[in-house]
């Protein structure tokens, strides 16, 4: 692996471009014999639902998120569950005529947009989906995010009935002054209410916070996080917040009515962060996320984990990936198969060129695809019964390595350097510790049977946390 | 196309007339001389394109000539054909030998200049070029179509400068053909005859050699003395080589072969070299049967002035750069070369220019011909070092620059002359004493503008002076310059080190009192450019090993993206691949990380304005003295 880069990045460009393509055509199901090779996906599964509805759009985000309450299509907030429903239906004929036979799933995760902006029953009903269609692991954890301002107790006592486990609240600022610069309008007591409510039903609690707004200062970033940390919630994720040139915000900025966040004041703010939350037992876990032992977002940790995961709902992302032997072409090739039969073929067919230049990093071992962005258009692939996907990409050997490692970079769990060895040689790591980036510690031996693990395990350091990136361009210069 | 009477080979020289435009750039020497060419009819109509007779895509982008061409053009005038050589010069001050050549091969001149305008810099000293050269001067205002034109002051203005009548002075326009014909008359009626002796052995000066990729050099020459046969053995005096031609014949305005060439007549000849060094602008060409005694005089080697370093950005184009200067060098006997190793910048050549034009040419085709992405370090002249211990240095790149203390420093000077309107003459003298210049006379012509002269150290000149010439003057004014012998001067080598490291490309040799400025200059520059990395960056310019100004670029705290779920997983990867390919573009110095874009921007000059930098160098300065 990663002698050629070059090829595989040019194999890489030529698969994007085959599948960018929006999949028009119905599921035409390709041969039962294609469908028969594929091997069953062993690894962990989740589910995603995206709820692409806002009561208003915050001046710094760029999320896929609609105020309109009726986008055509079918897709308007009343009927929303029921779209999302038909999907969960469809991707899971996909699955099935793929064969790919994915466990239940391990955890459920709404997102958005603003999902609390839907009947709490349609939530549920949502989640009833998710149990029929691909059953739930015992214990499975569901979370909803929360806008303080749309849930009440008995909204949460609802969910809690239906099967949530978990809610996750947008505070990101206990400063009003803040808030209103975020364009949040809810009240910083609501916060509060909901964690009460929560706690009141059993449900597992987080808050997000958001540091860096133009004007926010230390000391207001210190209250915001003594605020949660006062909440008692066992598990807290704090942003730097991230300026999108295309947002209300990102052009205020650009025209300079609005200071541009410094990388040195986010840092300080990532530093007061961590000091306060583990001085408070909560410890991080991941580059943006602290809890209590035992309190991490085990859906979360999926995404890091590399896991599968189906995403449903407008701009949702699915990630499929093919472990042990029988990651090969023809596997993905049925994967892609389905999508769109000429341009999965052009892409299975680029894949295989490089295969056949002997370049085993090329080889496909998994894939992503992603759902139409606007509702009324993904509405519209839903009513025809097709898989409403945007396009897809096959993930090579070196993409998903680069992504195994990027991903897992971030985690305090640590990265097994096993997984890379004869790639990434011992002293590049060792050159990092002595750079203060990493630590290594030693790990539990050879677990997963990959391969002859030298049990070390590499975890960021506080700086190498801060400069995960640097890590991980180092790192990829070995891929 | 018409029939013509007088035959190549075979046309009496009393019918002959060779002129050349002597014009700067934009006064619309192409523009008449396309004019020309269609109302003689060689050119048919249909096939009149704008300035024919400019062929590179550089000159008619730019509006320049770099190359000139001769063309053979039949005019009747009272009844007689008449045969008009006409020789295109080129405008610019850096090619004044050829220009000096192109005078050489005619007996009369055209002197065209632009109504709206006025006479530049450099017209005037090609005008007493030709004038030196004995070259009747016919005087043309050209552009009076133009609405914003002035002949009546401009032509008070070359009546003065020729000492004739004003009435003298034609009024053309390129662009209507107004007044065309009558100039073709007056070149029938004044300028003489060439007065060669047709009967001796064969001179033919060489006034201009270019490459053609199918048909190798061409070479362009006047026929003095005797005549040249096509298949007749021939010899270039000045090199002492000896050919075959393959061919021989006129431009009009197509390549026409022709059996003979005679006396006075202006033609081209091929011999199947490669090189254009093998026939050299300005040697005599003369039969190997029966040699001229004497060649023709003002035979010389061109002689660089200005010297950059020119590095592939992909240092893998290092071959093929190689390979393009050696095809540019076919064209361009002045374009010398010779390999050179920047820590900073890698495998390169170190070139040598006539001048800044020279070398924006040699660099813009370098890039458009050769799809090049390169690098030219800032320019400078030749320096004669000598070292405490007397060993002399001549010092083209400031690497050569010896260590240590040093006994003196020689510059090359030149002579600097600029055409400016009156109200310019402030900001113009306080430019020139920036810039080390000592003035000479001042001269008014006519009552508007005046010419100044100073004597200035050539390095001041390739540097930025030009550009700061025309923004102080609102574009008004023009320069021309020639060398002028040389000087002792204090100056010192100004190093920029990254890190603790010197960063060669950045070293320069500058004036002590500018080495402040150049520093402060450079270390904020290079502050504002280099990226921030894990650690911090210290940017000093030192003398020797005294430190003059110091940058730190801080380090970097932080480059995570806070989130990283479903969809943000895809779009990172693509951006940590696409970065990862974007360090292919870095250079790394010693452990810091270098876009080339710094490199580039670094080294293109633009003067200190910002509040700032004026107040680092007002500090360096006095910390230092």
């Amino acid at each position: 692996m990663g002698h050629d880069a070059v090829a595989a990045g040019v194999a890489q460009t030529r698969v994007a471009e085959a599948t960018v393509a929006a999949p028009t055509t119905a599921a035409a199901s390709t041969s039962a014999a294609d469908a028969a090779a594929v091997p069953a996906a062993p690894s962990p599964f989740e589910v995603y639902v995206h709820v692409p509805f806002c009561l208003r759009r915050c001046g710094y985000c760029d999320f896929n998120t609609y105020t309109a309450t009726d986008l055509g299509e079918g897709a308007s907030r009343g009927n929303y569950a029921r779209m999302a429903i038909r999907e969960m239906q469809i991707v899971r004929g996909w699955q099935e005529e793929r064969g790919l036979d994915e466990p239940p799933a391990g955890s459920v995760f709404f997102g958005g947009g603003t999902p609390t902006i839907l009947p709490a029953d349609d939530l549920v009903e949502m989640l009833d989906a998710v149990r029929r269609i691909w059953g739930l692991q015992p214990g499975a954890e569901v979370t909803t995010e929360a806008n303080p301002d749309t849930v009440d107790a008995d909204y949460i006592k609802r969910l809690a009935d239906g099967g949530f486990s978990r809610i996750s609240f947008g505070m990101q600022s206990a400063v009003p002054a803040v808030l209103r610069t975020l364009d949040r309008r809810h009240t910083p007591a609501n916060v509060e209410a909901g964690v009460r409510a929560a706690d009141a039903c059993g449900l597992r609690s987080s808050v997000d916070l958001i540091y860096g707004a133009p004007g926010e200062s230390l000391d207001d970033w210190r209250t915001s996080v003594r605020a949660a940390v006062d909440l008692g919630v066992n598990h807290v994720s704090a942003y730097a917040l991230t300026i999108a040139p295309r947002t209300a915000m990102g052009r205020r900025i650009a025209a300079g009515t609005l200071p541009r966040p410094s990388d040195d004041d986010e840092a300080a703010k990532y530093e007061i962060a961590d000091e306060l939350l583990s001085a408070a037992g909560l410890e991080w876990y991941e580059i943006s996320n602290w809890s209590r032992p035992g309190y991490e977002s085990r859906h979360n940790l999926g995404y890091w984990r590399n896991v599968d995961w189906a995403g449903i709902g407008p701009g949702a992302h699915s990630h499929y990936r093919l472990v042990g032997s029988g990651s090969s072409q023809s596997a993905i090739g049925a994967l892609l198969g389905n999508t769109d039969s000429l341009h999965a073929q052009n892409a299975i067919a680029a894949a295989a060129d490089t295969t056949a230049a002997e370049n085993a990093d090329a080889a496909p071992v998994g894939m992503r695809a992603w759902d139409t962005a606007h509702p009324r258009a993904w509405g519209h692939q839903i009513n025809a019964a097709t898989v409403p996907w945007a396009g897809s990409e096959a993930i090579t050997a070196r993409q998903d390595a680069e992504e195994t490692l990027m991903l897992g970079l971030r985690l305090h769990e640590g990265f097994d350097t096993a997984r890379f060895a004869g790639i990434i040689p011992l002293e590049a790591w060792q050159q990092l510790e002595s750079e203060g980036l990493i630590h290594l510690v030693p790990g539990p031996h050879d677990s997963d049977g990959l391969s002859e693990s030298s049990g070390l395990l590499t975890v960021p350091t506080l700086r190498g946390r801060l400069l995960n990136d640097l890590i991980i361009e180092r790192l990829f210069d070995y891929l | 196309m018409m029939q013509q009477k007088n035959k190549p080979g075979s046309t009496d020289p009393e019918l002959i007339r060779n002129f050349c435009i002597i014009a700067h750039i934009d006064h619309g020497k192409s523009t008449v001389a396309d004019r020309i060419l269609q109302l003689s009819g060689v050119v048919p109509q249909r096939e009149m394109h704008d300035r024919f007779l400019d062929r590179m895509d550089i000159e008619q982008e730019r509006g320049i000539t770099i190359k000139s061409q001769a063309v053979r053009v039949p005019w009747t005038f009272d009844g007689q054909e008449y045969t008009l050589g006409m020789i295109d010069t080129p405008g610019h001050v850096d090619f004044s030998y050829e220009v000096s050549r192109a005078l050489a091969a005619c007996e009369g001149a055209v002197l065209l200049v632009d109504a709206t305008q006025g006479i530049e810099a450099q017209t005037l000293s090609n005008l007493y070029m030709a004038i030196d050269n004995d070259l009747t001067i016919i005087p043309v205002l050209n552009k009076i179509d133009l609405p914003s034109a002035e002949p009546d002051k401009h032509a008070e203005e070359i009546a003065g400068l020729l000492g004739c009548d004003t009435s003298d002075v034609l009024r053309v326009s390129g662009k209507t053909g107004e007044g065309v014909a009558d100039l073709l008359d007056r070149i029938v009626m004044e300028v003489p005859a060439p007065t060669g002796d047709p009967d001796a052995p064969a001179r033919a000066l060489i006034f201009d050699s270019v490459y053609d990729s199918y048909r190798g050099i061409v070479t362009y020459i006047r026929m003095v003395d005797g005549e040249l046969h096509s298949r007749e053995r021939i010899r270039m005096m000045g090199l002492g080589t000896t050919h075959d031609p393959i061919e021989l014949g006129v431009i009009q305005p197509d390549m026409t072969p022709t059996d003979s060439l005679g006396a006075g007549e202006v033609g081209y000849v091929i011999t199947g070299v490669k090189d254009v060094r093998q026939s050299k602008v300005g040697d005599t060409i003369t039969t190997e049967a029966r040699p001229a005694a004497e060649a023709l005089p003002g035979y010389r080697d061109p002689k660089p002035m200005v010297y950059a370093g020119l590095f592939p950005i992909d240092n893998a184009q290092f071959p093929e750069l190689r390979d393009a200067l050696d095809k540019l060098k076919l064209n361009d006997a002045a374009l010398v070369y010779e390999p050179e190793t920047s820590v900073a910048l890698g495998f390169g050549f170190r070139c040598g220019f006539l001048g800044l034009l020279h070398m924006e040419i040699v660099s813009e085709r370098l890039q458009r011909e050769f799809g090049l992405d390169l690098i030219s370090t800032a320019p400078n002249v030749e320096y004669d070092v000598t070292a405490e211990d007397g060993t002399l240095h001549h010092v083209k790149n400031p690497s050569e620059f010896p260590d240590g203390k040093v006994k003196s420093i020689v510059e090359p000077m030149v002579a600097a002359d600029i055409i400016t309107p009156k109200e310019f003459i402030g900001s113009v003298m306080e430019l020139c004493q920036d810039h080390r210049g000592e003035m000479g006379t001042m001269e008014y012509i006519g009552t508007e503008r005046v010419e100044m002269h100073y004597r200035i150290p050539l390095a001041e000149i390739v540097f930025d002076f030009f550009d700061q010439l025309k923004s102080r003057t609102r574009g008004y004014a023009s320069l021309d310059y020639h060398e002028d012998g040389e000087q002792q001067a204090d100056l010192v080598k100004v190093d920029i080190l990254i890190q603790g490291e010197k960063v060669d490309a950045f070293s320069a040799i500058v004036h002590r009192d500018k080495a402040y400025s150049y520093g402060v200059m450079m270390t904020k520059k290079l502050r504002e450019l280099i990226p921030r990395q894990q650690f911090e960056i210290p940017i000093q310019a030192a003398i020797g090993s005294r430190i003059i100004a110091r940058e730190t670029i801080r380090a970097l705290r932080k480059d995570v993206l806070a989130k990283c779920y479903g969809g943000d997983i895809t779009r990172k990867r693509k951006l940590l691949e696409k970065q990862k390919a974007g360090k292919k573009r870095m250079k790394m110095l010693g452990h810091v990380e270098v876009p080339q874009e710094a490199f580039i921007a670094a080294l293109s000059t633009d003067e200190p304005t910002d509040r700032d930098t004026k107040d680092k160098i007002r500090a360096a300065q006095k910390a230092g003295n």
